[in-house]
């Protein structure tokens, strides 16, 4: 990206200067002038076109790990108000709705863990379907599956998959209101019929982490963290349904906005104004896909709590916190000193409230959310805590991952998936994957540097850093 | 002409592009480009097949739109296809836009354990859209969603 219509805020924030005769919202990018220059130039676009949308508050802003998406760039936040005209965007959501980050922290060390690692690894990739051309062994009616998407994380719980505490540290406590099943057209829910409890492909992974370091004493109490200690993340989101929600709504959105006399300057902005019918069927059938997202990563959680026991009888797996990073979500911030009801847009970006925050668990609440940044297979992840909103400034959002440093077609021109696979062996962690193309696509070289990602989430101000994670096995899809 | 199949770079994901001397032929290519990122084409008995039939006057929307019907058929009946066909039959039955009506075919097989495993490609997308004719060959390609 060329940062000559940059002006620097700060040396972690910058605005984007209007074009003569420009009108837009103010755009700010939340990341230090390294991250910027290694930008694609197209999320410098994307984000200004974000910015013309009507009924923005506020900034279009993008997060410090922010890439080139559809329609919005992935990092993308964007708050929209209802009352103003305000609108709300499937690509301002993402194809794999609510995607996120599960993470479980154990009672083991890397000490206990280090002689099963191996045969752990071996059932982990046996007991969680990953890939292309995988299926779970739950399959839904209809009827079953419309009340997975009423009843999220929750149904799976009532359905045996976890324990009740897990529901306590799962946005929304495991189940979104609005979700509207009849808003679903037939295709994606037959898409969904053999993909619930499944990892699916590309970017997720499900991985044993080890605590490599701690940052911020106070934050790591309250989460349970410590040096040494073994954690689970497991990265997915809403599988097939999620995605044909997406596409079915990228067009219904796209005629709406033709309609409605919307200007949208690339077609993957598609929306409708909240109030409209066809944002409010996009509303409905979102939440459902949240649903599913919480009741996939909740039977995941299931099937890796069953072969840890098998491994490590002595193990316990806790629910530390799952959080979603590609949502639209209605929240009450304060803008110019008077609270608001806002639809904020996070795009491949993390929710991060701040402490005090009413929505935390009361463990959580003198140190605010958790904030999950997954890192690549072979290099880390890091554990935040979400900020004051004074001080975080975009509605309480931060960065969701390291974000791609280049193409998949480049990356597989660079790595081959077997070499990479005996190489990261022999740093000591273990990749189980059918796919050798998709390792290869994955290689962590294909990623940026995660630890600037999240010291640039931190200088920012969007959040503080509290651990950095190094992965020991990956599942990858 | 290039290649009937080839890819082009997006920073998460990946663009595909299929050409043909026909736009039906480009579709087609299209789609083998998009199934062949999750396996070796090769490799895919043709044992089953499935009817595909949509109304798009639209070209690039016709594209998406046959795409994401093929990945959506496939994941839903657990198939992966290896061989497409695809035929413009003209006006549509409303007779409100020429070219609107389209049906096609898709012959694969359930997965099984002996098929190569690429990546699952997850649904086309408007991004990197373009459905072009230039000296008689038609080009086809879209970035779709990894």
């Amino acid at each position: 990206m060329d940062l000559g219509r940059l002006k620097e805020i700060t040396p972690w924030c910058y605005a984007l200067t209007p074009l003569p005769g420009e009108e837009r919202a103010p755009v700010r990018l939340y990341a230090n002038a390294e991250l910027l220059r290694g930008m694609d130039a197209k999320v410098l676009e994307q984000i200004a076109n974000v910015a013309h949308l009507p009924g923005l508050v506020g900034a279009a802003m993008t997060m410090p790990d922010a890439h080139w998406g559809y329609g919005f760039p992935i990092g993308g936040v964007a708050a929209f108000d209802a009352e103003k005209g305000g609108i709300i965007s499937a690509g301002g959501v993402g194809f794999d709705i609510s995607c996120g980050i599960r993470c479980l922290r154990t009672n083991l060390d890397l000490q206990t863990l280090a002689p099963r690692l191996e045969r752990l690894a071996d059932l982990l990739f046996r007991a969680i379907p990953a890939g292309v051309g995988e299926e779970g062994k739950l399959k839904l009616s209809p009827g079953e599956l419309d009340a997975v998407m009423r009843g999220g994380a929750q149904w799976a719980l009532r359905h045996g998959y976890g324990v009740a505490e897990d529901m306590e540290y799962i946005e929304e406590h495991g189940c979104v209101a609005g979700a509207v099943p009849a808003e679903v057209s037939d295709l994606a829910k037959r898409r969904q019929r053999g993909e619930m409890g499944t990892l699916g492909s590309g970017n997720h992974y499900l991985e044993i982490q080890v605590v490599e370091r701690i940052y911020d004493a106070a934050a790591a109490e309250a989460y349970g963290l410590a040096e040494g200690q073994v954690l689970v993340a497991i990265h997915c989101g809403s599988r097939g349904l999620g995605h044909q929600v997406g596409t079915d709504y990228l067009v219904t959105l796209a005629k709406a906005a033709g309609r409605l006399g919307i200007r949208l300057p690339e077609r993957e902005l598609a929306c409708a104004p909240i109030k409209s019918p066809e944002g409010q069927q996009y509303l409905g059938a979102m939440n459902a896909a949240i649903n599913i997202a919480l009741a996939n990563r909740q039977i995941l959680t299931h099937l890796a709590r069953a072969a840890f026991a098998e491994v490590l009888p002595e193990a316990a797996l806790e629910t530390l916190y799952d959080v979603s990073h590609n949502t639209c979500k209605v929240e009450t911030h304060v803008v110019d000193g008077k609270p608001r009801v806002l639809y904020v847009h996070r795009k491949g970006a993390t929710r991060a409230f701040g402490p005090g925050h009413a929505a935390l668990p009361e463990r959580y609440r003198r140190v605010g959310q958790p904030v999950i940044i997954g890192g690549s297979m072979g290099t880390g992840s890091w554990i935040l805590a979400g900020n004051p909103e004074e001080q975080n400034g975009a509605y309480a959002s931060a960065s969701h991952g390291a974000g791609r440093a280049m193409s998949r077609h480049q990356a597989l021109r660079i790595w081959h998936g077997r070499e990479l696979i005996h190489k990261l062996a022999a740093d000591g962690i273990l990749i189980r994957t059918r796919s050798m193309r998709g390792a290869a696509e994955e290689a962590p070289g294909a990623y940026k540097d995660v630890d600037l990602v999240a010291e640039a989430t931190e200088k920012s101000g969007l959040a503080r850093r509290v651990a950095l994670l190094r992965p020991k096995a990956c599942v990858k899809g | 002409m290039h290649e009937p199949i080839a890819y082009f770079e997006h920073a998460a994901d990946m663009g595909i592009v299929g050409r043909g001397k026909s736009i039906e032929e480009a579709f087609e290519n299209a789609a083998r480009a998009v199934f062949a990122m999750m396996t070796n084409l090769g490799q895919v008995r043709l044992q089953a097949s499935v009817a595909i039939e949509f109304e798009e006057a639209d070209p690039e929307l016709a594209l998406v739109t046959w795409l994401n019907l093929l990945l959506g058929q496939a994941r839903s009946r657990a198939l992966i296809f290896g061989r497409f066909h695809l035929r413009r039959d003209g006006a549509s039955p409303k007779g409100t836009s020429s070219g609107a009506r389209w049906s096609g075919t898709a012959e694969g097989e359930p997965w099984r354990a002996e098929l190569e495993r690429g990546v699952e490609v997850k649904g086309a997308t408007l991004t990197g859209l373009a459905v072009t004719q230039r000296d008689g060959n038609w080009e086809a390609r879209c970035v779709v969603d990894v």
